[in-house]
């Protein structure tokens, strides 16, 4: 994991703060009366399934999009009163591409170096820093429509870390590439957010990624938050450890009743226990399953607890309907 | 400083890319010429003179005002083709000021309209249209003006647009009636009524009557009343382009 960075935390240490943050387009919040604080140094981390408002927030905070209602600032400045100085503040990697095509891979970098304002000494220095770490020396003086979606993928973070800013938004950054790609890049982010004091918010579908790398992690859906926490935290609070059964005689009233186990779950004929410590309760329960043909026990990881916030199952059990109000909804 | 470098970027990045799209140099080229050839010789032959000039020389001047008005207008599309390829996202994002987006815009279309006409003063040389160096100069910096002013009009329809389909809608309907009532084809003395009325109110006129003034000596209102008019409406055109682009 991410080790923070000794020293770097300023007199005002939060560098992201939203209060009840609101985008609607039209009946759908897609970002919905959003709190969030994100201190300086700090990695972290937003997920959530497919339309959970990620981008329309990031979208938010860069200044790109205009939020209903509701307040937040980046670095400091207000998104909506101090776009400029925000924009001063952040580097972005979009989720949709948007290198320019019909210029090489350089000719992308070096607008970037004009447009940020990167001290001209530096600029030829970082172009080929950033080009070595994602590997792209060889075809930088390409046309861009000569890539590959990968090798844009590739440019498209390069220039986005190009500047060192001080803030770095990176939506599904890694999307498409390829592990070797993928372990540079971290590598090179987590040292800058070390190094710079660099923070860093970050979207993405891989919960490996997520966990790895980020201090905390917020997981939204519907436009809200549904849970904040680090990584280690959400596991223990929720999964704990996740033993997979197979029953003689299905009947799961006897385990509803046992204090330690959370959730039960019920697919393809397996039984699925979210345990809070399987290595101390193991022995009780198989007690109160009768015979059992199949037993495994592994413990619990991020997708555990993403799909328990996030998963279809919970969302057609909720009390309130709120999976048909959305669906009323669109 | 970082904002002269913004704008040296935005325009570095367009005269790139004209250069590069060949189908727009050799489409902005060919259609003038077929206006000096075709037009010009076809219905000249059928026209005496016009205040001393053979038509194809009389038309000359506004052969390259329209050149100058359709290359600038058109411009404006790429704006909404940089948004829908979601490049113009890395634009906007960047510290630089809106102002500095929409002056780098606007001297790449500049830049576009500017190279045809170089293209077309060589022309002029080659069909006895009075040039000399000092002209040349005078109708290059009133062109540079006339481009500065329509392209700032593109920018402001292409930033309100959405689609480009919707953008040649938009400006057919300002582009036409602009170039028509110019005098750009016929001195629009001959016109009669509101249709001559309508020419006082439409800034291209004054642009045609410089460029003509300059190049062929012969010019309706006096050409530092064209210039002013023309800068006037360019500094208005600018302004509402900042706005626009503000609210991007
Ligand atoms: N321009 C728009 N017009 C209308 N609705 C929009 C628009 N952009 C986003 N939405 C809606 O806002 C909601 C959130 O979208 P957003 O792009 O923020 O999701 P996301 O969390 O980034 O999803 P993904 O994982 O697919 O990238 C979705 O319901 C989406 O349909
Ligand atoms: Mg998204």
């Amino acid at each position: 994991m991410h080790t923070k960075p000794e020293g770097c935390f300023s007199e005002e240490p939060v560098v992201i703060k939203t209060e009840v943050l609101t985008k609607k387009y039209g009946k759908i919040s897609a970002v919905d009366s959003m709190n969030l604080e994100v201190k300086e140094g700090e990695i972290f981390g937003l997920l959530g399934p497919n339309g959970a408002g990620k981008t329309t927030l990031i979208s938010m905070l860069c200044t790109i999009l205009k939020p209903t209602s509701g307040k937040a600032w980046v670095n400091g400045f207000d998104i909506v009163k101090d776009p400029g100085k925000v924009r001063k503040s952040i580097g972005i990697v979009f989720q949709s591409p948007s290198v320019d095509d019909l210029l090489t891979g350089r000719e992308n970098l070096q607008m970037h170096n004009l447009l940020f304002g990167v001290p001209r000494e530096i600029r030829k220095q970082r172009i080929s820093e950033v080009l070595s770490i994602v590997n792209l020396e060889k075809r930088a003086d390409d046309l861009v429509n000569t890539y590959s979606g990968g090798m844009r993928r590739r440019l498209e973070l390069a220039r986005g870390i190009m500047h060192h800013p001080k803030i770095l938004f990176l939506d599904e950054p890694t999307l498409g590439l390829d592990p070797q790609t993928r372990e540079h890049i971290w590598e090179y982010i987590s040292d800058l957010a070390v190094k710079e004091c660099m923070t860093v918010m970050l979207t993405t579908h891989y919960m490996e990624e997520a966990e790895n790398l980020c201090d905390r992690i917020a997981i939204i859906d519907y436009g809200k938050i549904v849970v904040l926490d680090s990584p280690s935290e959400l596991k223990n609070q929720i999964v704990g450890d996740v033993v997979k059964l197979k029953l003689r005689t299905p009947d799961t009233e006897a385990l509803k009743k046992l204090e330690y186990v959370r959730k039960i779950e019920v697919k393809e004929g397996l039984l699925y226990l979210s345990i809070k410590d399987a290595s101390k309760h193991l022995q009780d329960l198989l007690t109160h399953t009768g015979p059992i043909d199949f037993v495994e026990v592994r413990s619990g990881t991020l997708n555990d607890v993403f799909m328990h916030y996030t998963g279809r199952e919970i969302r057609e059990g909720e009390a309130e309907g709120g999976f048909w109000e959305r669906m009323m909804k669109k | 400083m970082s904002e002269i470098e913004g704008i040296y970027a935005i325009w570095l990045r367009e005269a790139k890319i004209y250069m590069r799209e060949k189908e727009r140099v050799i489409s902005s080229i060919v259609s003038p010429l077929l206006w000096i050839f075709a037009f010009g010789a076809g219905v000249g032959s059928t026209i005496e003179t016009i205040e001393g000039y053979n038509y194809q020389v009389f038309i000359y001047p506004g052969v390259i005002v329209m050149t100058v008005l359709f290359a600038s207008l058109f411009y404006g599309v790429y704006i909404i083709w940089d948004r829908k390829l979601d490049f113009l996202k890395e634009v906007l994002v960047a510290p630089v000021s809106r102002a500095s987006v929409f002056a780098g815009k606007v001297l790449g279309g500049a830049t576009d309209a500017m190279i045809q006409v170089v293209f077309l003063l060589i022309i002029g040389l080659f069909i006895s249209v009075p040039l000399t160096p000092l002209v040349i100069i005078k109708a290059f910096l009133m062109l540079l003006l006339i481009s500065i002013a329509m392209v700032s009009i593109g920018l402001v329809i292409g930033a309100n647009l959405k689609s480009p389909e919707g953008f040649t809608l938009v400006i057919n309907f300002v582009m036409w009636p602009m170039f028509f009532f110019s005098g750009a084809l016929f001195p629009v003395g001959n016109l009669s009524g509101w249709l001559y009325a309508v020419t006082f109110i439409n800034p291209l006129t004054y642009g045609v009557d410089a460029v003509r003034g300059i190049i062929l000596g012969t010019h309706q209102f006096p050409i530092l009343l064209d210039v002013a008019v023309m800068f006037v409406f360019a500094v208005i055109a600018m302004g509402i382009g900042v706005l626009s682009f503000r609210r991007m």
